[in-house]
């Protein structure tokens, strides 16, 4: 069990819980059912029993034979990319769906970027009858419009965000916004591990079945520990899933966020190059957070609509300033180059949030030479082939 | 004791309840602001709450939202909005409250502007996103520079927070008359009324409803069973409509059944 939050939702100096009066009594409710539930081993059981029967798990690890070869180091692969509906979102979207039947709410709201949660959210939606409203940017409905129409298809209403950006950031901003309305009959089905207490808990405890899968599987195909770990880093949370079932192991681990086009503000979503002056307050937790010198939140870019955003989670912002994980960003160029790679070379078509975490291995393999790697590939790249075929 | 706790005071002992006015600051201008500021004073007002803009003001409908994008894009910033309650207090006793998210304040560095919030004339601060439990420094720093800290109470807050938010809050208490975000309303809602007792009965500090109250006549109903009644939206939607309109004459026709 993992020692953090305290019980103020502290993430050392990260996290806490910063929302307007109305939704503090609703968040120590969430807090409380939460506590109940995964203490309850009939809930741990409905979750592991329908993780097995309709998410498909445990995911493979995947041996990654050409790449390894091609990098001179042993990659397997976390196969994220095989769960139902494409991504690791739902083994969060099904634990807090789960959570809001036994709540006795009926209404479900969430934020998209990518489309991934949104989907994983619209299915278990319908999977457990709950109606279901998700918010996603117009930017990202035009640039992930095949996850738009799963949506829809799955019986959820998609609600078009024009406000500031129009990515994930406003989209969050609008589904706070009409759970802070319907709070008494709602439950908002964050997707990623930030946000108030108890959210960056709660979702990193619904993901670390990708970590401790992992490490059984590694120990069993590899015989031993990894020496690295990789994942992509926007919220946080298949990073914080892969990551938690190691972090007493003298494991390295590597976050990679979105480099973007450049190291301009504006231009990335790369939250830990603006060091400490960057630590802010958003969507509720404290943070590593893009920002300009009055405090009002920087516009981000990335060719992942799923790592566009600039807040990162308050567990990794601790475990950045712990040294525990070390944060790097590659290009939106290096992570197109990946997914062609990953594409050409392992039969497999990565999302473009993972193809960030491949981009990176590829760039600093030399550093790794002989070494053992677990690569988190947390989605499936079908959403993206509009984007890939126009650059 | 500040501006707004006298100002109480007085109101209390004629018996009258206070008007509290919001305005996004710098929407329009900050020299407009300033002007609109003192408008609002003529026409009766008795507490000004200045918005200071921010990128994403989650707990704001369409209205505010549109306000604060418009003071964004002419430059608006914190040390600006205080150069304008700097401005009015040149010539205003108004009682000035300055209405931000948290993260501008944090930026410029919370005792910092403690300090030259109370040095321009602020009288009190209400962070719209700092509920009182995460609110330990604040109040230090706040109580240090003699700053009246106003907290939100909302419908959904059990008396237990209800008596925690009332301990927190100097000046008035801010209770939010639904859940929701700011923005007008045709009625105003049923929670109203008992969050007002059930808060009544635990503090002496001035309550103030506030959040959809757009009509004289919900301003007057609001003012029967709270101590005072804020009106923002529809204040802010009277000048996006007419950015120069007479702001003295609109805040006489909203209290004109008070």
């Amino acid at each position: 069990m993992s020692t953090v939050p305290d019980a103020r939702g502290r993430f050392g100096a990260y996290g806490g819980r910063y929302v307007p009066e109305t939704l503090v009594e609703p968040l120590v409710e969430l807090e409380a059912a939460y506590d109940e539930a995964r203490r309850d081993p009939e809930f741990r059981k409905d979750l592991q029993q329908r993780l097995r029967d309709f998410v498909g798990r445990p995911t493979p690890l995947t041996f990654a034979e050409r790449l390894s070869q091609r990098l001179g180091l042993r990659v397997y692969l976390k196969r994220e990319d095989l769960c139902h509906t494409g991504a690791h979102k739902i083994n969060n979207a099904l634990g807090q769906a789960l959570l809001v039947k036994r709540m006795g709410k009926t209404r479900v709201v969430a934020e998209t970027g990518a489309g991934q949660h949104g989907v994983a959210t619209a299915t278990v939606c319908a999977l457990l009858g709950l109606e279901c409203v998700v918010y996603m940017g117009a930017l990202d409905m035009a640039r992930q419009a095949p996850n738009v129409q799963r949506m829809r298809l799955l019986g959820a209403e998609v609600r078009g965000v024009d406000s500031g950006t129009k990515t994930l950031k406003d989209a969050i901003n609008e589904a706070m916004r009409d759970w802070v309305t319907n709070v008494r009959t709602t439950h908002y089905l964050l997707g990623s591990a930030l946000g108030a207490h108890p959210y960056p808990m709660m979702v990193r405890d619904f993901h670390a079945v990708i970590g401790e899968e992992a490490r059984m599987q590694v120990l069993g195909q590899a015989g031993a520990l990894p020496d690295l770990l990789v994942a992509c880093v926007g919220g946080g949370s298949n990073a914080i899933g892969l990551f938690s079932a190691f972090l007493d192991d003298a494991v390295a681990m590597y976050g990679v966020e979105a480099g973007g086009r450049s190291d301009e503000p504006g231009d990335h979503a790369a939250r830990f190059l603006g060091g400490e002056q960057s630590i802010g307050v958003l969507h509720g937790t404290r943070t590593y957070l893009l920002q300009d010198e009055a405090g009002n939140v920087l516009p981000t870019h990335s060719v992942s609509a799923g790592l566009d955003y600039p807040a990162v989670g308050p567990e990794h912002a601790m475990l950045h300033d712990q040294g525990r994980v070390t944060y790097d960003s590659v290009s939106d160029d290096e992570a197109l180059a990946a997914f062609h790679v990953l594409s050409e070379i392992e039969g497999i078509v990565p999302a473009l949030e993972s193809s960030h975490a491949i981009a990176w291995m590829i760039r600093e393999a030399g550093r790794f030479a002989g070494q053992l790697a677990i690569l988190n590939l947390s989605g499936r790249g079908d959403k993206d082939l509009g984007i890939v075929e126009g650059r | 004791m500040t501006r707004i706790g006298s100002r109480f005071e007085a109101l209390g002992g004629e018996g009258r309840k206070a008007f509290v006015g919001f305005v996004t600051a710098g929407d329009v201008s900050l020299e407009r602001t300033a002007d609109v500021a003192l408008a609002m004073e003529a026409g009766g007002c008795d507490v000004l709450e200045l918005g200071v803009p921010f990128s994403d003001p989650l707990a704001d409908g369409p209205v505010i939202q549109r306000a604060s994008e418009r003071a964004l894009r002419r430059g608006t910033t914190l040390a600006g909005v205080l150069e304008c309650v700097r401005r009015i207090r040149r010539t205003s006793g108004l009682p000035l409250v300055l209405f931000s998210y948290l993260n501008p304040l944090l930026r410029y560095g919370l005792e910092r502007l403690a300090k030259e919030a109370h040095d321009s004339g602020v009288d009190g601060v209400l962070v719209t996103d700092l509920p009182p439990e995460e609110a330990g420094e604040w109040l230090e720093v706040a109580r240090k520079s003699a700053l009246d800290t106003v907290f939100l109470a909302s419908p959904t807050s059990p008396d237990a927070r209800l008596a925690q938010v009332a301990a927190a809050s100097r000046g008035f208490v801010y209770a939010v008359s639904r859940t929701g975000v700011t923005g007008e309303q045709g009625v105003i809602s049923d929670d109203a009324r008992p969050l007002l007792r059930r808060l009544k009965a635990l503090t002496k500090e001035p309550v103030a409803l506030g959040f959809g109250l757009s009509t004289p006549e919900q301003v007057a109903a609001a003012a029967e069973v709270s101590d005072a009644v804020v009106v923002g939206s529809a204040l802010v939607r009277f000048l996006e409509e007419q950015p120069q309109g007479d702001v003295a004459e609109r805040v006489r026709w909203l209290k004109s059944r008070m």
